[in-house]
């Protein structure tokens, strides 16, 4: 065994390469972006295990799916919202038979931090009937990362681990255990498991729904699932899940009536161990990181005089994340006070674009473009540019989701809108931006898109961009048709006013316009000249 | 034995460098380190903080409880305001008088001097100038780890050590001009 120090994500990293894993895919999104990091740092220096970044999450799984096939073990890494695009690729995943374990790691994003919604992963795996395990340290995000792959063969369907920021980001020792040799190549035998035609799918789903109750069994004699009872204390007893267990341990020396306590990491929920600890006390405290799963789930399956506290009235804070702090009401502990404190009023510091963001220049263009016009909209994607919808810039109307402000332009110039603007990144525009373009091009919409190209995927880190930039103006136009607007300028202030003419131009031509902006993101073009002396 | 500490700065001043000059010098020390950190949307030029616990025993949350903090740690001066209510009465402030200046409603400097020295304990660093005197002007974090030392449940030994294992692939003389910088940080009082 030896001791490393690592972030909740290397954790699960180290995890798959010490568990067999033989083939990684992911698509970069804060929090989860350091799994792959991590991996594809590892594949570099190691020449194994194979580790790529995809399109988007959707291929990823996909990819992954393939490799199971194989026989051999995967790992699809994404956040929370990339599952949603994943979706359709998971859920039918699942009736699958899993021969290589499939573990797909999703990590979401409670309080915001740097996501558009803050979505529960532990619906899906509900949704789609597998399992879902929940590490609570850095430690356990090892341990679970291996548990999981054994777990996905042993009961044939993919498993989800589910992460959220603060562990993701956070760094502690964890104790590694002996590395597992990878999977043979072992081809599905029976084809009939692997093609979802109707016959298939209802007997798959069949197979899937008998094997609920293994899974529930295995969930209730997990040891991670522990219930301890204090069979003298009939008052409360307290059920925690993800972080919540670390928030309530902080906090348990204060407490003076010792309730009983389940945590819960295993999921389907562990039935008997619920019931168990229900029939024995008056009240239930449920601390869960996320939505009220747990708390919703068990409502309708407990006496009816048993009093829950949690999210459900808000004594449990519904939105952002748990914290030592306000977990303490549920707990009937006293609020704690900041005794230190400062007359002075603070003002906010957002994020913004870094100085001399080659974004910032395209959308000055725009913003003095737009200056000139009776009326326009313009819709903006996830990426670094989504910062210039705050001060001084704020020129974006919509952000949404991946790829939708090419759609979103389309469907806002289709209702009337008059010169409607789409800014998309280079990397957004391979993940989801594509197929828009595709509808804008079939419909002939008038709608101008700009594709801010800084060459890589800024947000999150600098991970290059799927293609190389250079080949976007070939995509397009091969979307196009031909290339006679398709027309690629420099996002640089010295073209400020050659771009300015350009754009107006664009925007007069009554249908589909493609203006690729092209400058290095700064912040990647340091790091290259860093690592190149 | 607990010893919390919040870190804080502007997104790219190299507050997670600062961390894990800290983080280190505890492991080396003997301690458990537990330290959430800021990714993502955050550094880009926004407020960022940490949370850093160390302690001989089990820590289970990676959050520290607000009021109970024993140190905060700011590389900028507006930024150490922000997270006061994580210090505890006896805690201490540590901070940079450095402003970034990268808000148009950036407050007087005068009326964030005035704030600090309202506090109940608080060490100002010119974080600027004794990197310079140190001879790097990067070493600026440095000088606030010096300045903090006298309050860490650290010593000096450890973070050298830790300075060492993070700096030396850079050269002697970046390990060099940071350990001046750590001594010159340790006499601010
Ligand atoms: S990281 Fe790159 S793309 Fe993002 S704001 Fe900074 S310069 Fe612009």
């Amino acid at each position: 065994m030896s001791e490393f120090v690592v972030l909740g994500d290397e954790a699960v990293a180290l995890g798959a390469i010490h568990g067999g894993v033989s083939s990684c895919y992911g698509y970069p999104g804060t929090p989860s972006t350091e799994i792959m990091e991590y991996l594809l740092d590892y594949s570099k220096e190691k020449g194994g295990p194979f580790a790529s970044w995809s399109s988007n999450e959707k291929t990823a799984l996909e990819e992954a799916l393939g490799t199971s096939f194989a026989g051999k073990r995967a790992i699809v890494t994404m956040k929370h919202v990339g599952l949603n695009v994943a979706a359709d690729a998971f859920m039918n995943g699942a009736l699958l038979d899993i021969r290589g374990g499939l573990v797909i790691v999703v990590a979401d994003d409670p309080g915001m931090h740097s996501s558009q919604n803050e979505q529960d992963t532990r619906y899906y795996a509900d949704f789609a009937r597998v399992p879902l395990l929940e590490p609570v340290n850095q430690q356990q995000a090892y341990d679970m990362t291996r548990e999981a792959f054994d777990l996905s063969e042993k009961m044939g369907v993919p498993i989800l681990l589910r992460l959220v920021t603060r562990l993701s980001h956070s760094r502690a020792a964890i104790q590694s255990s002996p590395i597992r040799e990878e999977n043979a190549l072992n081809k599905a035998d029976n084809k009939q498991d692997w093609m979802l035609l109707p016959a298939n799918a209802r007997r798959r789903w069949d197979s899937l729904l008998g094997r609920q109750k293994d899974m529930i069994a295995y969930s209730e004699n997990s040891s991670v699932n522990a219930l301890v009872m204090n069979e003298a204390n009939r008052e409360r007893g307290v059920i925690t899940t993800g972080l919540g267990y670390n928030y309530y341990m902080e906090n348990r020396g204060e407490l003076t009536d010792n309730p009983s306590h389940l945590h819960i990491g295993v999921y389907p929920v562990p039935e008997e161990k619920i019931r168990k600890l229900a029939a024995h006390v008056k009240e239930l405290v449920i601390l869960e990181e996320g939505y009220p799963y747990v708390e919703r789930l068990i409502a309708g399956l407990l006496p009816r005089d048993l009093k829950i506290t949690g999210k459900m009235q808000n004594i449990v804070p519904l939105q952002g994340e748990l914290t030592p702090d306000n977990v303490r009401p549920a707990l009937g502990l006293p609020v704690r006070d900041s005794s230190v404190v400062s007359s002075m009023d603070l003002p906010g510091r957002p994020p913004q674009l870094c100085a001399g963001c080659p974004h910032d220049d395209t959308y000055r263009v725009i913003k003095e473009v737009q200056a000139e016009l009776e009326e326009s909209t313009v819709t903006s994607d996830i990426g670094c540019y989504a910062l210039g919808a705050l001060p001084p810039l704020s020129v974006p109307e919509t952000i949404i989701c991946m790829g939708a402000s090419i759609t979103a332009a389309k469907g806002s110039s289709e209702t009337g809108l008059k010169n409607v603007m789409a800014v998309i990144g280079d990397s957004t525009f391979l993940h989801s931006g594509m197929t828009g373009l595709v509808d804008c091009v079939s419909s002939g919409t008038d709608v101008t898109i700009i594709i801010v190209d800084n060459e890589t995927t800024a947000m999150t880190g600098g991970q290059t961009t799927i293609l190389p930039s250079s080949r976007l103006e070939q995509v397009v136009t091969g979307i196009m048709g031909d290339g006679e607007h398709v027309i690629t300028i420099p996002a640089h202030r010295k073209s400020h006013e050659e771009n300015k003419v350009i754009l107006r131009k664009e925007l007069a031509y009554k249908g589909v316009s493609v203006i690729i902006a092209v400058r290095e993101c700064i912040e990647t073009a340091r790091k290259a000249k860093k690592k190149g002396s | 034995m607990k010893y919390d500490i919040i870190l804080a700065g502007v997104g790219g001043q190299g507050v997670l460098s600062l961390a894990s000059v800290i983080a280190t010098a505890a492991a080396k020390a003997g301690f458990k380190v537990r330290q959430s950190e800021v990714h993502g949307m955050a550094q880009r030029g926004g407020a960022v903080m940490a949370h850093m616990r160390l302690a001989d025993g089990e820590i289970f949350s990676d959050l520290i409880g607000q009021g109970t903090a024993d140190m905060v740690i700011s590389m900028e001066p507006l930024e150490s305001l922000r997270y006061l209510p994580w210090l505890s009465p006896e805690g201490i402030l540590v901070t940079s008088i450095t402003p970034v200046k990268n808000i148009s409603n950036y407050p007087e400097e005068s009326q964030i001097m005035e704030a600090l020295s309202e506090l109940p304990s608080v060490r100002l660093v010119d974080d600027k100038a004794l990197a310079k005197e140190a001879g790097s002007s990067r070493a600026g974090n440095m000088v606030i780890v010096g300045a903090a030392s006298a309050n860490l449940p650290l010593g000096m030994k450890h973070l050298k050590a830790a300075v060492d294992s993070l700096f030396s692939r850079k050269g002697e003389a970046v390990v060099q001009a940071n350990y001046k910088a750590l001594d010159l940080g340790s006499h601010i009082s």
